[in-house]
């Protein structure tokens, strides 16, 4: 089935292939045909492979998703997406089923220095055209799974962001994907730049209409030398899409990154998050996942110390209820020549019901001796002590349950330093789980 | 204020209150002592409402009121009070929240609009004076944290700001240092009022010695085996509770 599928998309890029960006590159041709002949090898990832075996995506293969055709109209529907998502205090890039939409984009004011443009647009031009030859396709191995390849040979457009040495920007950049088609595909890359001692948030948001698309985005993060990025992630996508996506990131010396991951939206959402660190990088993952319904949301992060002194964070936390279910795969690998690395990785899960399902591996590969490193699991229901505490402070039980359920998630909310973001991932928050008693003031 | 007649407490088959009977009139502070497994904490946690535990026989009336029909929230709504021998930490609740919202609960079970937000404030850091704690406490998630004796200074906080009429004290001394001790006695010294009551449920006397019981009720296997004043306690420190197991 896997090759069938393969055979069929492949088939299918012939036609589309003289459309995709970057037809003036050589390097890049190179790099999509390789990766071509990778997916067509590979397919989509099956169960049978470890790191997927929680997750079956054959769901994706009953259904054939078309690459949108650009520019079709954008309607009202796109509007009310953009309102409601776009952040007013930041640089916005808006992809529209996978392209850049210009007109609805916001970019007046950036520092000269800095290029923050779409993939289509950077490709075509010269300097950023450069960067992306060492950069693109650096971070991630296209043999990976069948989805990285897959986004090398498909990506129509993408976020392209290159911030030169010592510059620290002070307002947030964000890439927001909207996808309004049915039977959408929407393949992106975006690629962050960030050079020596330079600093920047970048806020990738999902969002999408009420249909069953599927969007794949793969975004590559090169961290100079003591350079701090932020990466927030606000997946959001329609109750009934297909979410699959990749953040790569290469750490220099004492490089700084931190990524927050909310997983609110899909059907079947995965995401996987891969961090190189050098000596004395600092890398904290953070994720929030929060299934309803049927959804099935897979994170999968791997933290690889490849060099002495490195410090790593994580801690992932899922609100599962209804039938839904959650999958946390967390690797931290300490490489031979790590010394000293301090690494900590912590899963916890709360299950609203009894047909909801966390599946939750924390794997930690120590090849180095001098190390401290700790992991942590918990998947369990609202302790009855703390409703019982509660309701003998004249809470009723359901007020307290749910109070108990909102804190919980509401650690990772608190965890986001721009205001604007945070109150929209509060939002979101409070859409998911809209139960009776929930006040924002202890929110 | 309560009254409870021949109650009998199962946990799962086996018996743990055989019989209790007891009346508390408000205003009086009765003190319940007693050995290890006696029955003394299943006697708070089923005035309190805590789940887990089977009444066989037996009831307790509290102001009129068939007090074992109620939820724990309608009991403390109207008015019961358990400070806990092991408060319960809850990351992510700010205490002064879980203080407005507990008022406000009270205050509309009976209902009286919610508490003004400035009348509030002034209410709470004048028991937070009372009771010698910071004020930073009050924005710190509910326990989360506190050493032992912040944990029993905040029960009796809560305590001074709901103003509860009957007053379940399980073991509050157990981790106070003395000093604690003497702050946390005072806090409960200053709630006495004609119309409120308590119930110490304590191993050791030390308590006693800053809280000063008008009963002292011995349990034993599950049943009250004695009574007398305060004077009770003294004696019981003094010869154990062999002395009054024996009998």
């Amino acid at each position: 089935m896997t090759t069938a599928i393969a055979s069929r998309y492949a088939a299918e890029y012939q036609t589309i292939a003289p459309t995709l960006c970057g037809q003036s590159l050589p390097w890049l041709q190179q790099l999509r045909t390789e990766a071509l002949t990778q997916f067509s090898v590979q397919g989509f990832p099956s169960p049978r492979a470890e790191e997927w075996r929680y997750t079956n995506v054959s769901a994706i293969e009953k259904k054939l998703f078309s690459p949108s055709i650009i520019g079709q109209p954008q309607g009202i529907a796109t509007t009310e997406l953009l309102s409601t998502y776009q952040l007013p205090d930041a640089w916005s890039l808006v992809l529209v089923n996978g392209h850049f939409c210009e007109e609805l984009s916001v970019l007046d004011g950036l520092p000269e220095t800095v290029s923050v443009m779409s993939m289509a647009d950077a490709v075509e031009t010269q300097n950023s055209a450069s960067l992306l030859e060492t950069h693109l396709g650096q971070a991630i191995d296209n043999a990976e799974h069948g989805f990285v390849a897959f986004n090398t040979a498909w990506f129509t457009d993408g976020l392209f962001v290159h911030v030169p040495a010592k510059l620290v920007l002070e307002k947030p950049i964000q890439v927001l994907h909207i996808a309004t088609q049915a039977d959408v595909m929407a393949i992106t890359r975006t690629v962050v730049i960030v050079d020596e001692m330079a600093g920047a948030k970048v806020i990738e948001t999902f969002v999408g209409l009420d249909n069953a698309y599927l969007s794949a985005a793969v975004t590559e993060v090169s961290v100079g030398a003591n350079a701090n990025v932020t990466l927030y992630k606000m997946q959001c996508e329609s109750e009934k899409a297909y979410h699959f996506g990749g953040v790569y990131v290469q750490q220099a010396r004492n490089a700084r990154f931190t990524h927050h991951n909310f997983a609110f939206g899909g059907l079947l959402a995965r995401c996987d998050i891969h961090a190189d660190l050098d000596i004395a990088s600092e890398c904290e993952l953070n994720g929030l996942y929060l299934g309803v319904k049927r959804q099935h949301i897979d994170n999968h992060t791997r933290i690889n110390h490849l060099k002495p002194h490195g410090i790593s964070r994580e801690l992932y936390k899922g609100v599962l209820d209804d039938r839904a279910r959650g999958v946390f795969q967390g690797r931290v690998i300490v490489a031979e020549d790590a010394q000293k690395t301090d690494s900590q990785m912590n899963n916890r899960n709360l299950l609203l019901s009894n047909d909801a399902e966390a599946d939750t591996k924390p794997q930690l590969e120590i090849y180095a001796d001098d190390v401290k490193c700790g992991h942590g699991v918990t998947v369990g229901q609202l302790d009855e002590k703390s409703i019982f505490y509660l309701q003998s402070r004249c809470i009723d039980e359901e007020t307290a349950r749910n109070m108990l359920t909102f804190a919980f998630a509401n650690e990772m909310v608190d965890k986001i330093t721009i205001k604007s973001l945070h109150d929209k991932v509060l939002e979101q928050v409070l859409l998911r789980f809209p139960q009776e008693g929930v006040n924002k003031e202890w929110l | 204020m309560l009254s409870i007649k021949n109650l009998t407490v199962n946990v799962g088959d086996k018996p743990i209150l055989k019989g209790i009977n007891l009346e508390i009139k408000a205003g009086e502070i009765h003190a319940i002592m007693g050995p290890n497994g006696s029955g003394k904490s299943t006697l708070s946690h089923i005035l309190s409402g805590k789940s887990g535990y089977t009444v066989t026989g037996g009831s307790v009336t509290y102001q009129g009121m068939d007090l074992l029909e109620m939820p724990p929230e309608i009991r403390a709504r109207e008015g019961v009070f358990l400070a806990f021998q092991y408060p319960v930490e809850i990351p992510g609740v700010s205490n002064i929240y879980l203080l407005k919202a507990a008022l406000n609960s009270i205050r509309k079970h009976h209902g009286q609009p919610e508490v003004d937000a400035m009348d509030f404030l002034t209410l709470v850091k004048g028991k937070v004076r009372l009771l010698e704690m910071d004020e930073k406490f009050l924005y710190r998630a509910v326990n989360e944290g506190f050493s032992g004796g912040e944990k029993k200074r905040n029960e009796i906080l809560q305590m001074a700001i709901l103003e509860p009429k009957l007053c379940i004290l399980d073991e509050t001394d157990s981790g106070l240092d003395i000093d604690a001790l003497k702050v946390v006695a005072e806090g409960v010294n200053s709630l006495r009022s004609p119309e409120r009551s308590f119930v110490m449920v304590t191993h050791y006397q030390r308590l006693l010695d800053y809280i000063k019981p008008d009963f002292v009720h011995v349990l034993a296997h599950g049943q009250i085996v004695k009574s007398g004043g305060a004077e009770l306690a003294l004696e019981l420190e003094e010869k154990g509770y062999s002395w009054v197991e024996a009998a």
